[in-house]
């Protein structure tokens, strides 16, 4: 017996991909298309000087472009002076670098951050309102700020009673992006650790307190693998985040410090070489992208965090 | 048994575990507010006093304020607010008109693909911005959109939807639907049930999608500061920000630019300290639930 709930089923299983079709075809064209089109244009000469002559591009070149990033080869001979192939290694590092020291940072005082947090009270409200400030400003604001604070005049050179070129030297300009990068993204990863440490039942501490547990054995043993998951979570994101870094570097330090690229990252890199050829610069952004999409597979294999199921548990 | 003694120091101790939140939540405060702070006393403060510092309000004026809107040393800065607003709202629109639909059918309705849809809207929403630049930019360039309101609304898609997409599925997934059925079976219309139950109820998580992807458009600046092309009539107020020249030249301008960043943020603030807990919730329940 057909029952009138069974054409409203069907009608049902139509209007999902319907309703779903449009965001997919958007973002084929705003990701899809140009990933694809990146890929192709990796694979075509830019404009250069050839024995002399002055050659348009465009013609297939084969893997030349990749082999310009990853060996410094410019048709077989070493590049001529001008061309950013030799800045590859350096930014890998540099970009590697900002990742690994900014999210550690990030994971130790937004862990910091939550404990207090997560204490009851007065005024813990107004405090997450606090922490989502620097959250809310712009970065490109945010990098203008800090450029300011860290000027030779600057109020961080009062403070401390240094002289320091913050923006000048290989090192300090590493350092002060690291410190405005952490100041601004560290109350992301505090609220998500909150989010999972104030659902732990308060009996866990008081069982542990009794069974003469000190503060800090509890954090190990009960806070640390409880907010485990979320902490998992928190890193992956935060370390795609930073692989892609661009206007913080770009903003506070131009790139520069040292010897001239000591924060140059890789997305900084692209951006210069897109001038200089399209090519060069596609190459060099699937190569990025690359490196991105892999360290992403590895980190979600290695946490064995599935981020899609906890999504659909709550789902009909 | 304890001593008296013992008794003092864990009455002590016990003062100090009660006062230890705040003594953190000052820290916490201090370091969270104190740039901000630092910027806001700065955008108020005397040019010729830049480097001033008194730790309050000192040399107060606000030519700064009106050095940030000065166009004659070639910054547009007061455009730049009107063109972040026009592509920061376009963004959330399309994200919101597009997402929407997308979200209520990957919670409500049968879909066999739909794991697979959440992967890659997921994966989406971490690609990083750098690898569309070089071939938007080309083709931008081919078809004479660079410098363009569309050459900056479009790309902001890329991030904007799969954000929106992901932090409604969430809100979706946490409504009473129980409540259209019953309202269903009391004899209201499939669109009486959607306009007088759902769209209330779902109006939160709607709004609170909207402020999140709004700020991260208003924060997008790496695609803009290429694709608007130099031009001042579409670039936004990141772009306008990161090149503030000033009208002096070979003087950093700190101070317009403190005034700027202070009139950019000031708005962003005044919102989160109004939708504090919806932002939270929205930005967790966008990482994981």
């Amino acid at each position: 017996m057909a029952k009138p709930s069974d054409t409203t089923a069907h009608r049902r299983s139509r209007l999902g991909p319907l309703l779903v079709s449009p965001s997919l075809v958007l973002l084929a064209a705003v990701i899809g298309y140009p990933v694809v089109a990146a890929l192709v244009t990796s694979f075509r000469a830019d404009p250069s000087l050839k024995d002399g002559f002055f050659t348009t591009g465009g013609e297939f070149s084969g893997v030349s472009n990749y082999l310009h990033w990853l060996v410094q080869s410019c048709g077989g001979t070493s590049c001529p002076a001008g061309t950013l192939g030799d800045q590859f290694w350096t930014s890998v590092l540099v970009t590697l670098f900002f990742t690994v020291v900014t999210v550690s940072l990030e994971v130790l005082i937004g862990l910091l951050m939550a404990v207090v947090m997560n204490q009851a009270f007065a005024g813990r409200g107004l405090l997450r309102a606090v922490v989502l400030v620097p959250w809310a400003i712009p970065t490109a604001v945010t990098a203008k700020l800090w450029f300011f604070m860290f000027a030779y005049d600057g109020i961080i050179n009062r403070a401390l009673g240094a002289h320091i070129l913050w923006t000048d030297g290989a090192w300090s300009s590493r350092v002060a992006v690291i410190i405005a990068d952490v100041w601004k993204t560290t109350p992301f990863v505090a609220l998500l650790l909150l989010a999972d440490m104030s659902g732990i039942p308060g009996g866990l501490y008081e069982a542990a307190r009794i069974d003469g547990a000190s503060a800090f054995q509890s954090f190990l043993r009960i806070t640390l693998p409880l907010v485990r998951p979320a902490l998992l979570v928190a890193v992956v994101f935060r370390v795609l985040d930073v692989l892609r870094i661009y206007d913080l570097p770009a903003i506070l330090t131009q790139g520069g410090g040292g010897d001239g690229h000591a924060t140059t990252t890789l997305s900084i890199l692209t951006v210069r070489q897109i001038q200089q050829g399209y090519g060069g610069a596609s190459a060099l952004s699937t190569l990025t992208f690359v490196l991105i999409f892999g360290v992403a597979l590895a980190l979600v294999r290695a946490f064995r965090v599935n981020l899609v199921q906890s999504e659909q548990h709550g789902m009909s | 048994m304890t001593t008296t003694g013992s008794k003092h120091a864990w009455k002590t101790r016990r003062r100090w575990l009660r006062l230890w939140p705040y003594a953190g939540a000052a820290v916490i405060v201090l370091w969270c507010l104190g740039p901000f702070y630092w910027m806001v006393v700065t955008a108020f403060r005397d040019v010729g006093h830049t480097f001033d510092a008194t730790p309050w309000p000192s040399h107060p004026t606000l030519d700064n304020f009106r050095a940030a809107f000065d166009t004659s040393g070639g910054d547009h800065f007061g455009r730049a607010l009107l063109n972040s607003m026009v592509i920061a709202c376009a963004t959330t629109a399309l994200a919101l008109l597009i997402g929407g639909p997308a979200a209520y059918a990957l919670v409500r309705l049968p879909m066999r693909a739909k794991p697979k849809v959440l992967a890659a809207i997921l994966c989406a929403s971490m690609f990083p911005g750098v690898a569309i630049l070089t071939p938007m930019f080309q083709l931008f360039t081919d078809i004479k959109w660079l410098g363009t309101y569309q050459a900056l609304i479009v790309p902001n898609i890329s991030f904007a939807l799969p954000l929106a997409i992901w932090i409604l599925t969430s809100f979706f997934a946490a409504m009473p639907w129980e409540l259209e059925k019953a309202a269903l079976a009391d004899g209201a219309t499939p669109a009486q049930a959607f306009r007088k139950i759902l769209l209330p109820l779902a109006a939160p998580g709607l709004f609170t999608t909207g402020i999140i992807v709004f700020f991260a458009a208003w924060d997008e600046y790496l695609l803009s500061s290429l694709l608007s092309n130099g031009n001042p009539d579409v670039a936004p107020v990141t772009v306008a920000i990161a090149n503030f020249a000033g009208s002096q030249p070979h003087q950093v301008p700190y101070t317009a630019i403190m005034a700027a960043g202070a009139v950019v943020t000031l708005p962003l603030v005044a919102a989160v300290l109004v939708f504090q807990r919806r932002i939270v919730t929205g930005l967790t329940a966008g990482a994981f639930k």
